[in-house]
């Protein structure tokens, strides 16, 4: 349950893998990085980011532009170190205890196909309960996963709530 | 313990349930007492609605509000700023479902009555129905009183009362140096808000905005992660002060600290050089001299009564919705055409606060909890007697006192009584 299945490709083109065979790779792939959300096993999540890497949840709007609008959440790769390190430190107050977390991956699609680089669009539907109650997040979800040494890595994840342009409860699971 | 079996509505005794040093519990969980601040506090004195850059051409218009209704903040087709409410004056139709947009004219969906964004009542559909019936008077509902103070836009649901400069006092300043930190003299908020979520009563928040004793604990955790040397702020050395300005504004002054520092843009943890334009366009505006002050000083940290918190690079505005549920807005502070120094406002802010923030998240857990822990019978009496002993006045009169000393709380509950002893005119 923990390795991540490495992906056999010609020459290291994802262009070459057989469209079956991609989409159950992409697909193990974000199922693995779902479960080590859902576990908070923060390391295992943390070193699935390329050095490149965004995460990022818009806020008002499926594709606000986070470059000049508020964003819930809008991090480069140090950022997305720093928030791991504060969610580690054991007194992330929001975070503990930590919410108990159960998310379904659906609706995988396969996007933009580079020879190391593909885009990925998925729906998410994540149940939290925590010590306010319990909360239903649905998202419309964005990433582009990098084939490094046979095992897809992240560059980006976008989660764009579908009401992300009304009051949201605090998010401070990994989303 | 306290009987609200017996109690006639209407009838709460607040000097019962606030006293200089404690106060009730009951006072943020009892509905009837949310009600009574509706009509006492938010449906009558000055309330911040929004900032005059965020409709900034004509026919713009964008839904904020004062406490749970929503205003429809407009610059309408002569220009001017104006307050409407969001309801048809026909059958009461929810008239504009859009948070934001541009547009001369509101028509209402349900049948078709169409209104000047200046309130006014331009026709009937199907006309022939009102054959004779005037047209004046039966316009939108407006905010009756409306300031605006460098861009600030407040309402007032009272007719009458204080002025805005006679409600802000000695706040006023707080938004004066603001507004000295952009080279233009005036903030630009188009960054959009955040919209968090929070089941607690809104006086938590505003409580703790102020509130200097928290910071070391509640936020050790992203203090420790990132090494920040904001904690000693919040620490026994610290010569930085909690102020009580009096109408239950209350400030967190960290001027002291920044003074005995020295050095320009260390309140935003940053150095001149790693903003060149903006210091270039702060020393041509202000001269070198006040410029450097302006950039030892920074931004206020002050919590502007009822709702609205300038916590120095971004903006909240408290709405309450119901006695145990409120949403805190929140957005970058933005300066007029300062982009390096406004992107990494935005970037801290994003980080700092939200639903998500490393901050905000950890405060709104406090406010949730103590919410719950209010709802708990024993002991009914909450303590606010943190650093009594050491309270002064400033040069101006103000009670300050440490920056960890609960000044500000006693402050905003003794403006409270007041508020809640008012009768109505």
């Amino acid at each position: 349950m923990t390795a991540q299945i490495a992906i056999a490709t010609a020459d290291n083109d994802l262009r070459a893998l057989d469209p079956v065979a991609l989409h159950h790779n992409v697909a193990q792939f974000l199922f693995h990085e779902a479960r080590l959300a859902d576990s908070h096993d923060y390391d295992g999540w943390d070193a699935l980011w390329e050095e490149d890497g965004i995460y990022w949840v818009p806020a008002n709007g499926m594709d606000t532009d986070p470059e000049t609008q508020m964003s819930v959440l809008y991090d480069n790769r140090s950022r997305i170190h720093v928030r791991i390190e504060q969610l580690k430190t054991g007194r992330r107050h929001t975070q503990t205890p930590r919410s108990e977390l159960a998310r379904l991956i659906s609706n995988i699609e396969i996007g933009e196909v580079a020879a190391a680089e593909v885009t990925v669009f998925a729906n998410s539907m994540i149940y939290e309960d925590n010590l306010r109650g319990e909360t239903v997040w649905a998202a419309r979800n964005e990433y582009r996963l990098r084939l490094v040494n046979g095992n897809f890595r992240l560059v980006r994840k976008k989660i764009a709530l579908v009401n992300n342009g009304k009051p949201m409860f605090t998010l401070s699971f990994l989303v | 313990m306290l009987n609200t079996e017996t109690r006639p509505a209407g009838k709460v005794d607040y000097s019962a349930l606030i006293e200089p040093t404690r106060i009730n519990s009951r006072l943020y969980t009892d509905p009837d007492i949310f009600q009574e601040e509706m009509e006492k506090i938010w449906y009558r004195s000055w309330v911040y609605v929004g900032h005059v850059s965020e409709v900034p051409n004509r026919n713009d218009y964008v839904t904020k509000s004062i406490g749970p209704t929503p205003v429809l903040l407009v610059r309408d087709r002569n220009d001017e700023i104006r307050l409407l409410l969001n309801k048809c004056p026909h059958r009461g139709n929810q008239l504009c479902a859009y948070r934001q947009g541009n547009r001369a004219t509101f028509t209402c969906p349900y049948h078709s009555w169409t209104f000047s964004n200046t309130g006014d009542l331009m026709g009937y559909a199907l006309a022939d129905g009102y054959e004779g019936a005037s047209k004046t008077g039966v316009g939108l509902g407006k905010v009756p009183r409306i300031a605006i103070y460098r861009g600030f836009v407040f309402g007032s649901f009272a007719e009458t009362g204080p002025t805005l400069e006679e409600h802000l006092g000695g706040a006023k300043a707080a938004l004066d140096q603001l507004c000295d930190n952009a080279p233009t003299g005036e903030l630009d908020l188009r960054a959009g808000f955040l919209q968090h979520r929070t089941k607690a009563n809104w006086k938590f928040m505003v409580e703790n905005e102020t509130d200097g004793y928290h910071p070391g604990f509640v936020h050790g955790s992203i203090f420790q992660v990132t090494k920040s040397g904001i904690a000693n702020l919040y620490g026994k050395e610290s010569i930085a002060l909690t102020r009580d300005y009096g109408n239950g504004h209350t400030e967190f002054d960290l001027r002291p600290e920044w003074r005995r520092i020295d050095k320009p843009l260390n309140w935003f943890g940053t150095t001149a050089d790693r903003l060149p334009d903006y210091v270039a366009a702060m020393n041509a505006a202000y001269g070198p001299d006040r410029a450097r002050q302006i950039m030892i000083d920074g931004s206020p940290h002050t919590m502007i009564f009822p709702n609205l918190f300038i916590a120095e690079i971004q903006m909240f505005v408290i709405q309450p919705i119901s006695v145990d549920e409120s949403i805190q807005h929140v957005t970058a502070v933005q300066f007029k055409d300062a982009p390096d120094i406004n992107r990494r406002l935005r970037q801290q802010t994003m980080g700092s606060v939200g639903p998500a923030g490393f901050l905000l998240a950890d405060d709104t857990e406090m406010y949730e909890r103590n919410h719950r822990g209010a709802r708990i019978r024993d002991p009914e009496w909450l303590v606010l007697t943190r650093g009594l002993h050491r309270e002064r006045k400033d040069e101006n009169g103000y009670t300050i006192a440490h920056s960890t000393d609960e000044v500000p709380q006693r402050g905003i509950w003794r403006h409270y009584l007041s508020l809640m002893q008012e009768q109505p005119a």
